[in-house]
């Protein structure tokens, strides 16, 4: 294989894995602090798309200025993280902490199927596609070939801010600090004057709005038909998997391995590109089981 | 103890004189019975604590093994392409086991749903093999070497279906009562003591997870030969959550619990064709909310579940008094 082609591979990797890993932060930060695997992930993540794209074709068709799209997005997936992610954790979630964790796994499902549903009665099941975006920031020749800037150079800054934005504000800030602090010793967090509710939901809403801008982003990138959001949770629990749950930086590195492993396969065996993720996350497994970045714990009797 | 056989007693009737009452039914029964086999794979697996939402890898595996011996006209036998197909979705149970049963709770059920999306994805990409998303159709077998009509072949394959069911309800009755079924439940409650006790949790939970393969499996050769036709559909995730929707409706309390669960879901799904179609999934994520939250031992416990729970707390306050 001539070595521009892995070049070219490697580009293409990098887009791909920051996207996955804005979703798969999100997903590993909401286990990591609540305890609670998120099986709806994935909904935030179609819902983020479908809402960006929607206001992105709705502002084109009132004239406004291209370049609206980017604060569009970012506005689109908080609005879904605090009113859908918002609305999952006071209503359900809260309810069900401590509990099994198959409890636990079974009432996200039952939200998932829900939110499946309802982003289908909203929006349509007609593909939507919006990359008015994409084709505005122009593109630029590697080897020959033209890329997006839209997807070699603005989703992996977003993706580096998100990370290097969430390390500062998980250990910089007052309300950082206070999530971490839960996330160690709920009761003793508690005792000091933090309020673990509030923090809960914070956290998932947070969580949540990470999915919804990894959604927003690809929105620009690819048409949204209904099931993108099942594919998702999938591979971005493969991410936070390989990783470690809870890991957020681990996740950044799991996200660029399967990333890259993934256009790699695109690249030179087409029809095994879906299995690549999930190769690297039972190589993985079968040697770390708790993943790549956790150290292991003690078991209690 | 009298109350689970009056139960499954009265399912059992109910169903043997349900389709010669009325003929349009059996269809519609059989592959009620099949989601019931799937979900009674589920049961013995949640006994353990464990859910997996990829059953559906099970279900279309064997599936698409009944489509492909019929078509290549091998083992063109209804008596044949059942065990067949059965257990070679038991041997990737066995291949898949051996790997997942070192998981539990989230990573078990998470890695249970990669496989299968996995095996979903190549059911549609490897076209030429598989026929794509379009599926494959399934010709009608012989049964016992007779070459039936449609009718009287559905006829006897709800039969069949009925009689391959009650033996596996009774199998895993008794397996639920046995050591290993015990030792399943101590996975549950406490895994660690059980290994103190010198017992493999990973080879209990490996009997279990082959048990609710093959489970899978049968359901899935049969609804491929009832319905004659098999799609990557089987597989998906969407019919994996079915499977565990139906053993959580149905309640894990008893075997009879996935088939009750199973009849519910049909009778959920013929009114929600009609009155909600397009979010029929939505309808059932919310009965599954309602359940969890306010029924959690499911129709099962609330049919044979009522006395049972009461008594504990009658007979509290007597042990204490003196």
């Amino acid at each position: 294989m001539p070595p521009e082609m892995l070049f070219l591979a490697a580009l293409d990797g990098l887009a791909y894995g920051s996207l996955l890993f804005l979703v798969a932060v999100g997903l590993s930060l909401i286990f990591g602090v609540l305890g609670v695997l998120n099986v709806a992930h994935g909904s935030f993540y179609a819902i983020g798309a479908y809402v960006a794209a929607s206001a992105v074709l709705a502002a084109a068709g009132m004239g406004l200025p291209t370049w609206l799209a980017f604060p569009l997005f970012l506005i689109s997936a908080i609005l879904v993280g605090v009113v859908v992610g918002g609305t999952v954790e006071a209503l359900l979630l809260r309810r069900i902490y401590g509990k099994e964790e198959v409890l636990q796994l079974l009432v996200t499902f039952a939200v998932f199927m829900i939110l499946e549903d309802a982003q289908k009665v909203v929006f349509g099941t007609q593909p939507l596609f919006a990359n008015a975006p994409m084709n505005w920031l122009g593109t630029i020749e590697v080897f020959g070939i033209y890329y997006t800037n839209y997807q070699l150079i603005l989703i992996p800054l977003v993706a580096l801010a998100v990370l290097v934005g969430l390390r500062l504000f998980l250990r910089r800030t007052s309300f950082g600090r206070a999530i971490v602090a839960v996330t160690q010793d709920r009761e003793a967090a508690m005792a000091m004057g933090i309020n673990a509710t509030r923090i809960y939901l914070f956290t998932f809403m947070i969580g949540a709005s990470l999915a919804a801008l990894g959604g927003a982003l690809s929105s620009a990138t690819t048409s949204l038909t209904p099931g993108i959001g099942s594919g998702m949770i999938v591979l971005s629990f493969a991410v936070a998997a390989t990783a470690g749950l809870g890991r957020i930086e681990g996740a950044a590195v799991a996200a660029l391995m399967i990333g890259l492993g993934r256009s790699a396969a695109v690249y030179f065996a087409p029809e095994f590109d879906v299995l690549i993720p999930y190769l690297i996350m039972v190589v993985v497994l079968l040697i770390k089981p708790e993943g790549l970045f956790t150290t292991l714990q003690t078991r209690k009797v | 103890m009298a109350r689970q056989y009056l139960i499954g007693a009265a399912l059992l009737i109910a169903l043997i004189v349900f389709p010669v009452v009325s003929p349009w039914s059996t269809v519609i029964l059989t592959v009620a019975l099949c989601e019931g086999l799937a979900a009674l794979g589920i049961l013995v697996l949640l006994r353990a604590g464990q859910v997996s939402f990829g059953h559906g890898l099970f279900f279309a595996f064997s599936a698409y093994v009944v489509a492909f011996m019929a078509a290549a006209s091998f083992g063109h036998e209804v008596l044949l392409l059942v065990p067949i197909a059965t257990a070679a979705s038991g041997l990737v149970a066995a291949l898949v086991g051996l790997f997942i049963v070192r998981y539990r709770a989230i990573f078990f059920g998470m890695l249970n749903l990669a496989i299968s999306m996995v095996f979903f994805s190549l059911l549609e990409k490897l076209f030429s093999v598989t026929g794509g998303a379009d599926g494959k159709r399934v010709p009608r077998p012989t049964l016992a070497g007779m070459t039936l009509e449609r009718e009287t072949f559905e006829f006897w394959m709800f039969y069949i279906t009925l009689a391959l069911a009650v033996t596996a309800a009774l199998g895993v009755a008794r397996y639920l009562l046995s050591p290993g079924g015990k030792a399943l439940e101590a996975i549950k409650s406490n895994e660690t003591r059980l290994e103190y006790l010198g017992v493999s949790s990973r080879k209990v939970l490996y009997g279990a997870y082959l048990l609710s393969g093959l489970l899978a499996g049968l359901g899935g050769a049969i609804i491929a030969l009832v319905s004659g036709h098999v799609t990557p559909e089987l597989a998906y995730w969407v019919r994996s959550g079915e499977f565990v929707f139906i053993a959580i409706l149905g309640g894990v309390g008893g075997v009879a619990g996935p088939f009750l669960g199973a009849l519910m879901f049909q009778i959920i799904r013929g009114y929600a064709a009609v009155h909600a179609p397009e979010t029929w999934h939505a309808v059932l994520g919310v009965m599954l909310l309602v359940i969890i939250f306010f029924a959690p031992s499911g129709l099962y416990g609330l049919i044979a579940g009522r006395k049972r729970k009461s008594a504990p707390k009658e007979t509290a306050p007597k042990e204490t008094a003196p």
